[in-house]
């Protein structure tokens, strides 16, 4: 078992069940091996589209729940963003789908009790449920704070209502909860939890204001990021981010394998999306190397 | 009767003619997690570039019908890194390395050989010509049959003698056969086609180019029968040079049509990013498609097609469907 943890396997997944939950799908696949390997925060890839699809590249999706009925099952939440989304949301029972995972590196775990703000963005909440599973399993205290634009994007407010000490829901439109941001609520949960640590899932935006709040209040902050990947085991290299590394110097990590969790503040969230001109290799200043103009490589 | 898969790249034998493609198997590793590197014909490293590159900022990638584009721009760690901590654990796990390298000028190219001609475990190294040369403004070496002749006889010059020089093309040319006889010429040991040709794609939601670069290299099966095209061109002209044929390879029928178009070595990329176990399964789907045609040995079917019809020597009765 020890091994096996954390090495991703290919299956063949049976859909049990989909169920629309308010914006979002959510599909229950029976996938036995991945769900033994699993550990809260990885995910898993999808092939979309059937044997004869069009759309070479695989669909990520973090994992909402893992059981281990039926020989072991996952469930997925996601909200239908393109063809691809689109096709998985068509899926019924008994449908199969080509499943592989787990993959990335898991949310790391406190040893000693603590106590947890989750902070879930939109669907990003969903994989912050196992967590808390984990972390109260270990005698932590786990409080949630979870928004998103409207009421019915926000995900797993029952759930949280269920599982946290306490729970703090924020929409944009004032539809549920709050009105405005979960930065907005979060500096008033971690003083009144004395959180420990943070924990966040969502949009980019999102995760960089949570890091904020963090650093403001001197507790550690993991965060699962989200970017666009074909393969989401390592090998087509085009879901990277700045990330600084132990030796304070910034690479062009890669979301899939060297995340999707990461310190916060080792993102360097404002430089999401440029190569920064102080990162490991890059453009500028080295003439020899051809610069940021080489094409048609990969 | 199982068939003989054996094959040549130049004068290195392969177990079996499937490996990866450039750039689409990172350092190897990364695959090495699901099945041993050792049961492919060889693992072909990403471009080894001379310095550290960061590559280009996302969205580095953007779903086409039937392809990838993607624009990553040789990201990786330099060939010093390389070759302190990836080319050994691929030599570790028994893989047959086939080095990628590139540079923005004849000298680069020239160290990058120099570099790697006494490091051991290097099978072959495969001189990506798709790269801008800065000394002509950014035009890729691959436009040019003289610059790709100059890089393709400076690195043959440089490499030690028994390490076979294997040039990838580009389609984006007017005359491939020519930059082919070119390299060839040049002294490269075999060819290695295609690499990605030039495309692009529009987001209209957003209204901008859908990856962060503009252009980015086409991939998949959307281009194989370009790549089929380049394959049996280049064959029909130099027969005599082995080709290692890729492009939107996914399937056993996709690398015996690369075959019987004259590749004798059949290389998987994007396939790679669909299926970590493509390399495996194509090779045992190829072996099954040459035993039902009553082949003994692989290299019996390179070039096959290039036979006028009726002269063909197998019975060529109740074949399913082609993949056209």
């Amino acid at each position: 078992m020890k091994e096996t943890a954390g090495t991703p396997v290919q299956v063949t997944g049976t859909v049990l069940t989909t169920r629309r939950v308010d914006a979002y799908h959510a599909l229950t696949v029976v996938a036995p091996g991945i769900a033994e390997r699993f550990r809260p925060g990885h995910f898993v890839s999808v092939a979309v589209g059937g044997p004869h699809t069009s759309m070479p590249a695989r669909r990520a999706f973090s994992v909402h729940d893992v059981k281990p009925d039926y020989g072991g099952t996952v469930e997925l939440v996601f909200a239908v963003r393109g063809r691809g989304t689109a096709w998985l949301a068509e899926r019924k029972a008994r449908d199969t789908l080509d499943l592989v995972g787990p993959l990335g590196r898991p949310f790391p775990v406190p040893r000693d009790p603590c106590t947890c703000v989750l902070v879930g963005g939109e669907y990003g909440s969903a994989s912050l449920f196992a967590l808390a599973d984990t972390l109260q399993q270990r005698g932590c205290r786990v409080d949630f704070v979870l928004g998103a634009a409207s009421a019915d994007r926000v995900f797993g407010a029952l759930r949280a209502r269920r599982m946290g000490e306490t729970i703090t829901l924020t929409t944009e439109d004032g539809s549920l909860g709050l009105r405005g941001l979960v930065t907005d609520a979060l500096p008033s949960v971690i003083a009144d939890a004395r959180a420990d640590v943070v924990y966040a899932c969502g949009p980019m935006s999102m995760l960089r204001g949570v890091t904020a709040v963090a650093v403001e209040f001197d507790i550690p902050v993991q965060v699962s990021v989200e970017e666009a990947m074909a393969c989401g085991y390592g090998v087509c290299m085009t879901c990277v981010l700045p990330v600084i590394g132990d030796d304070g110097v910034t690479r062009m990590a890669r979301s899939c394998v060297d995340g999707p969790v990461f310190r916060g503040e080792r993102v360097r969230f404002e430089d999401v999306g440029t190569i920064p001109f102080d990162a490991l290799g890059a453009p500028g200043g080295r003439v020899q190397e051809g610069g940021a103009h080489s094409r048609n490589v990969s | 009767m199982s068939v003989d898969m054996r094959t040549y790249l130049a004068h290195v034998e392969l177990a079996n003619p499937i490996t990866t493609a450039a750039g689409c198997a990172a350092s190897g590793a990364e695959l090495s997690q699901f099945f041993e590197l050792a049961r492919l014909g060889a693992v072909v490293t990403r471009s080894i570039t001379m310095a550290p590159r960061a590559g280009r900022p996302t969205p580095r990638m953007a779903e086409t019908p039937s392809g990838l584009l993607n624009g990553v721009g040789l990201q990786g760690p330099g060939v010093e890194a390389f070759l302190e901590r990836e080319l050994p654990r691929l030599v570790d796990r028994g893989a047959r390395a086939v080095v990628s390298i590139a540079g923005g000028s004849v000298a680069e190219y020239t160290a990058l050989a120099r570099r790697l001609s006494d490091a051991p475990g290097v099978a072959a190294v495969e001189v990506n010509l798709s790269c801008p040369n800065v000394e002509d403004l950014g035009r890729v070496f691959a436009r040019d049959p003289a610059a790709s002749a100059e890089v393709v006889s400076s690195v043959r010059a440089t490499l030690r003698y028994d390490l076979p020089v294997v040039a990838k093309l580009a389609p984006d040319v007017a005359d491939i056969v020519a930059v082919a006889r070119s390299c060839v010429d040049g002294g490269a040991d075999a060819l290695a086609m295609i690499n990605t040709p030039l495309g692009m794609s529009i987001d209209v939601d957003t209204m901008r180019p859908a990856l962060a670069a503009g252009t980015g290299g086409l991939s998949g099966p959307a281009i194989r029968p370009l790549a089929v095209r380049c394959l049996w061109q280049v064959h029909a002209a130099l027969p005599g040079v082995p080709i290692v044929g890729m492009g939107g390879v996914a399937s056993g029928r996709d690398a015996l049509e690369m075959i019987l178009a004259g590749a004798c070595v059949v290389a998987v990329g994007t396939a790679l990013f669909h299926d970590p176990y493509a390399c495996l399964r194509i090779l045992r789907e190829l072996e099954e498609l040459l035993k039902e045609r009553g082949f003994e040995r692989l290299a019996d079917a390179v070039g096959l097609a290039h036979r006028p019809p009726g002269a063909g020597p197998r019975h060529r009765t109740d074949l399913e469907e082609t993949s056209l």
